[in-house]
């Protein structure tokens, strides 16, 4: 299957804008099952105003958050899709260009030094984007994640020893999340990566933080890891924009890597309430878009 | 657990009218600040040409769209979307901000600090919770960016809003020592021991 590179920029670009303004269902879904447990009163009222505001950008057609964040692009190329490797990355970053410049969306990206904004969304290094690999014949999906500041300012690494067990992975995730108090935009998705490299498993922290509500970690203990922490974690009081109550967290997610002998890393990175992404599938038939 | 609407500016004697708790609509003129503005205006001597005393600011940098100047956009800019930002990065800011410029009240999400509770009481201000992540509807509160100083930092400039029925927003710290942020935090530190336990995590 022959992908135009002209198609992959119009999707950049649709997909950027179309992630900023509709949440996904899961998400929506994770609202109502947190407004429907919520004993807190305020916590109740900010829950109904965020619910309030997804119904006011779906019909005002207008942007959810005014966050556009970084912009990241995840792609996976299934079998026999032929594009040229640095033609779709350069098509990924025009669309994301054109994205803000056309709408206009606010260019939240600035030189790390200099903090120039060329109000293109772009830069060195920017937008993110990340190569995988599919057994599924001529598919390629680009999921689009505009990742929010309030959300990524609040991310940890620790370095943990083997000697401090799985205690270390569990006692860190929780006191992240304290420390991160209404900073992260809570009712939040708590990514946690463990083990890998340093950087790897920051990567770990963040895909967990970004894949839907429901999903889980392939890993049968990171999965019964995950489980256990979703489980507590709404007992901290932390609560909806950290002004307590019980909607800390919609869920914790964990994805995982092989490690050292002598490491036992843990990294946590949270997505915000405003848990966005959108995805398009070229497939023979042409381009579809989802979530 | 009061409610008020309040017509901007506020004199010192009613923002210490406010407490913990109640909620507050604003009226009138607001000012959209954040982190690069305070930078400039606070490390890189910038003077405002705004008169921002006993005016209330928001911790946003807004989506907007360049347009010729009207009645309607005066600015030259009209409104796409408009939210606010963390603001505890801008903590060091709070307490030049109204002892400089005046300002009353300081509307963001998540939170200040300690120097600002301490500013809130020493000068006469609130902080004003705004729910993070809501700005479709927020957007919906702004008649109009009325005007914009210090553009070359956009979209952190100096934003100059007219809003109607802003809010309700809570008041979460107010100028008589109170933060709703510090109760929770020290409620929620206070259950870390437990649910460390009920994670079967052994202390040592």
């Amino acid at each position: 299957m022959k992908i135009d590179a002209s198609h992959v920029e119009e999707a950049a670009k649709e997909l950027y804008i179309r992630a900023l303004k509709v949440l996904p269902p899961d998400i929506k879904r994770g609202f109502d099952t947190l407004a429907a447990k919520e004993s807190n009163v305020t916590g109740r009222a900010v829950l109904g105003t965020m619910i309030q505001n997804i119904e006011v950008a779906e019909q005002t057609d207008n942007l959810l958050c005014q966050d556009t964040g970084i912009p990241i692009y995840n792609v996976t190329i299934g079998t026999n899709v032929e594009i040229g490797g640095p033609e779709l990355r350069e098509a990924i970053r025009r669309g994301c260009e054109r994205a803000t410049r056309e709408y206009p969306l606010r260019s939240s990206v600035v030189h790390p030094l200099t903090r120039k904004n060329n109000h293109t969304s772009t830069g060195p290094g920017v937008p993110v984007i990340h190569y995988d690999f599919s057994a599924d014949a001529e598919t390629l999906i680009i999921e689009m994640v505009p990742k929010g500041s309030g959300s990524e300012n609040n991310s940890w690494l620790k370095m943990a020893v083997p000697a401090e067990g799985v205690d270390a992975i569990k006692a860190f995730v929780i006191d992240c999340i304290l420390d991160a108090g209404g900073r992260t935009c809570p009712p939040t998705i708590v990514g946690v990566g463990v083990g890998g490299t340093a950087d790897l498993c920051v990567h770990l922290a963040k895909q967990a933080a970004t894949r839907a509500l429901g999903s889980q970690c392939q890993d049968p203990e990171g999965h019964a890891l995950e489980q256990e922490l979703s489980a507590v974690v709404n007992e901290l009081g932390v609560g909806a924009q950290g002004l307590g109550g019980d909607s800390t967290a919609f869920a914790v997610h964990v994805e995982l890597a092989a490690t050292h002998i002598t490491m036992n890393p843990v990294a946590v990175n949270m997505q915000c309430h405003s848990a966005r992404r959108s995805s398009a599938t070229f497939t023979p038939k042409g381009v579809e878009y989802g979530f | 657990m009061a409610h008020y609407d309040i017509t901007t500016p506020i004199s010192d004697a009613d923002v210490r009218k406010l407490s913990v708790n109640d909620t507050v609509t604003l009226s009138g003129t607001l000012f959209g600040i954040r982190d690069a503005t305070q930078i400039h205006m606070f490390d890189h001597g910038r003077e405002t040409r705004f008169d921002l005393s006993g005016h209330a600011v928001i911790h946003t940098a807004p989506n907007v769209r360049k347009v010729e100047p009207s009645e309607q956009y005066p600015a030259g800019y009209a409104p796409v979307c408009i939210g606010t930002t963390t603001s505890a990065r801008m903590e060091r800011f709070t307490r030049p901000l109204m002892k400089k410029n005046g300002v009353r009240m300081v509307i963001g999400k998540g939170g200040l600090l300690d120097d600002s509770l301490a500013a809130f009481g020493d000068l006469g201000g609130v902080y004003l919770a705004i729910i993070g992540g809501t700005a479709a509807l927020e957007t919906t509160w702004i008649e109009a960016i009325e005007d914009v100083d210090l553009d070359d930092l956009n979209p952190e400039s100096l934003w100059k809003f007219r809003v109607r029925d802003f809010g309700p927003l809570l008041v979460a710290m107010d100028s008589h020592g109170k933060s709703l942020y510090t109760t929770v935090r020290s409620d929620s530190r206070g259950r870390r021991d437990q649910v460390l336990a009920n994670l079967g995590v052994k202390q040592r």
